[in-house]
């Protein structure tokens, strides 16, 4: 048995000839592979999976680090306090905290009901012939960028919105029960309502994509079957469809709600950033992205930043959760549907 | 009397309740259309004048009540988004490549997944203050390479996630013919499911790279701006994103039709590379 090294290939490429000639000439011939290099490159994908594994886990350790200084001193007291004082260095984190979940309450009261629509039309009225271009100018929504909803927001949405809708809102609803405290005051144009109502439109295309590709889950077979039995249209989405996916279905709204949790630029133009306290949706508020965009790069002293820091702390955290559950609830539908077929 | 008869009260307005549905959702989609369609009406009527001057493309960015372009921010953001693409992409790949190659249920794989998928959907803002804290701080000043190191953050999930899901499209009878030919695990990636693979990867670059090109919150606190030509990417930069917010914010009227220019400018770049990206990928399939 001979062992020799083959030109041109790696230097410990071996082939082994067999001296067991069946009379068919020096066959077979067998090319051992370099081991190292399957594990080099083995090793090189794992150590960037981890480095991708290890870089959520960084950003909260740094920003844990970074806003050690409020955490020690504030504790607990720093989410429901709402003084926000930088010249007496007395930090709460209530009005941003409230105002970044009201504004996505709002974008989701809109954004889902919408959504679903658009799925419904995409996956069941569409022609066949229009889904696809329907469907892409869906997702341009998502493609265009945030500052852009904020530039055309501030400059084209808020005077409309100002002189048309909110006069209407607050004469209509300003005085109702319960419900009237929330649009009163005078019409600014900008505040919460307007944040929420962009954010609404932002996060159309997030929650469109993931319901439409659940919806496209569901057999044909128990489709059919429903339609079979005379059941209309939107019987069939109400009572099968939406069933069948639900999971999902909660899954691409936390999607959407995460990302509006999260979202900047566009808040930060409309939203008014004022640090106040209030009932009423059309009065200026402030999100946690907002302040974190107009404050950092203007932040004097340690205690300034380390509260701005710790304010991303808790965005990133309560989004990281909303994300998690969402993906978690995608994984559950998946899984069931892996165990069905 | 059959039961699907004009009279039978239940199946009108089972009818009635089914045409209403469907209007409603037709009216959801318009409702989405509508928005997008007037989004892209007022970028055109608004920054369409200023997109056509060549002052835009060959002037710095000026003193309010000054003439001038955004000639520095729109190199600045090529660079940094260029730099950005360059740093998330070989991570990106190589990261997908073990989630989808070799992270058969074990715990790394299914791990770094999920929290890439978390990473996917961050806000940007805490990218951005990530980079402060663990870079800008510790040198002490604002510089294109923070700023690209943020939008590379940006970048990474999206390619892992593209990466991932293409790989896991390559039929498996694919590798097990490269397998049958003695071809080794690593070469069968790089010349067999890569190149399988390779539209679908591309076309997750291209959303990468459309994504951080508008990207602001990030670079805020990493490169933040700089009102003159510099390429030292150890210096501010200025970048449209940024130039655009701070313009637009201003009081004055000359900056905000720069503004309106860049901003025109931008969603055109971007709305375009997710076209190409798309058309691209259709044509793979």
């Amino acid at each position: 048995m001979s062992v020799m090294t083959l030109p041109g290939t790696a230097d410990n490429t071996t082939i082994e000839h067999s001296m067991e000639t069946s009379g068919r000439g020096p066959t077979p011939t067998r090319v051992r592979p370099a081991k190292w290099m399957d594990v080099a490159f083995e090793w090189l994908t794992k150590s960037f999976a981890f480095l991708v594994f290890s870089i959520l886990i960084a950003i909260l350790v740094s920003l844990a680090i970074g806003s050690a200084q409020t955490l020690e001193k504030y504790g607990f007291s720093f989410i429901w306090s709402s003084e926000w004082d930088p010249v007496q260095e007395k930090f709460g984190a209530l009005i941003p905290i409230f105002g970044t979940l009201t504004t996505s309450f709002i974008a989701m009261l809109i954004g889902v009901p919408v959504s679903f629509g658009i799925a419904l039309f995409l996956t069941e009225l569409s022609p066949a012939w229009l889904k696809r271009p329907l469907g892409t100018a869906i997702e341009l929504l998502a493609a265009i960028p945030s500052i852009i909803y904020g530039m055309w927001g501030l400059f084209v949405f808020v005077p409309l919105f100002q002189s048309h809708v909110q006069p209407l809102l607050i004469k209509g609803l300003g005085d109702a029960p319960l419900i009237g405290a929330l649009f009163q005051g005078p019409p600014m144009g900008i505040g919460m309502m307007t944040a929420g109502l962009i954010l609404s439109i932002m996060v159309i295309p997030f929650i469109t994509a993931v319901m439409r590709d659940v919806f496209e889950l569901v057999p044909p077979m128990l489709k059919e079957s429903a339609y079979g039995l005379g059941a209309s249209t939107w019987e069939v989405v109400w009572k099968v469809v939406l069933p069948y996916t639900k999971v999902g279905v909660v899954g691409g709204i936390m999607l959407g709600l995460g990302r509006a949790l999260g979202e900047t630029m566009a808040v930060t133009f409309v939203i008014g950033n004022a640090n106040r306290l209030s009932s009423s949706l059309m009065a200026p508020g402030n999100s946690i992205a907002s302040a974190l965009a107009n404050e950092f790069t203007e932040a004097v002293g340690d205690r300034y930043f380390s509260a701005l820091i710790e304010l991303g702390l808790i965005l990133f955290l309560i989004t990281s959760i909303v994300l998690a559950l969402s993906k978690f609830l995608l994984m559950r539908l998946a899984r069931q549907e892996g165990a069905r077929t | 009397m059959s039961v699907i008869h004009p009279a039978n009260r239940v199946y009108l307005a089972r009818r009635r309740k089914n045409a209403l549905m469907m209007a409603v959702s037709s009216l959801a989609l318009a409702f989405g259309l509508f928005w997008l369609v007037w989004i892209i009406f007022t970028l055109l009527h608004e920054g369409g004048a200023a997109l056509v001057r060549a002052a835009l493309y060959t002037q710095m960015t000026p003193p309010p009540g000054a003439d001038g372009g955004i000639a520095n921010a729109i190199a600045g953001s090529l660079l940094m988004a260029g730099v950005g693409t360059l740093i998330g992409t070989p991570v990106g790949i190589l990261a997908g490549t073990y989630l989808a190659e070799y992270g058969r249920g074990n715990w790394l794989a299914t791990a770094t997944r999920f929290l890439n998928d978390v990473l996917l959907s961050a806000p940007s803002i805490v990218i951005g203050l990530f980079v402060y804290s663990v870079y800008v701080a510790k040198v002490g000043h604002f510089s294109g390479w923070a700023g690209s190191l943020a939008l590379s953050l940006l970048v990474i999930p999206v390619v892992v996630r593209t990466t991932d899901d293409m790989l896991k499209l390559v039929p498996g009878s694919l590798r097990e013919a490269a397998a049958a030919l003695g071809c080794p695990m690593w070469k069968m990636i790089t010349s067999v499911t890569y190149r399988a693979a390779r539209t679908g990867i591309l076309t997750g670059v291209l959303l990468a790279v459309a994504r951080i090109s508008g990207e602001t919150a990030p670079l805020l606190f990493t490169s933040l701006n700089n009102q003159f030509w510099s390429v030292d990417m150890n210096a501010p930069m200025a970048n449209l994103p940024v130039v655009i917010f701070q313009f637009a914010m201003s009081p004055y009227e000359d900056w905000h039709r720069l503004a309106w220019g860049g901003a025109a400018l931008i969603t055109i770049a971007v709305l375009a590379l997710n076209i190409v990206a798309r058309v691209l990928f259709k044509k793979n399939d």
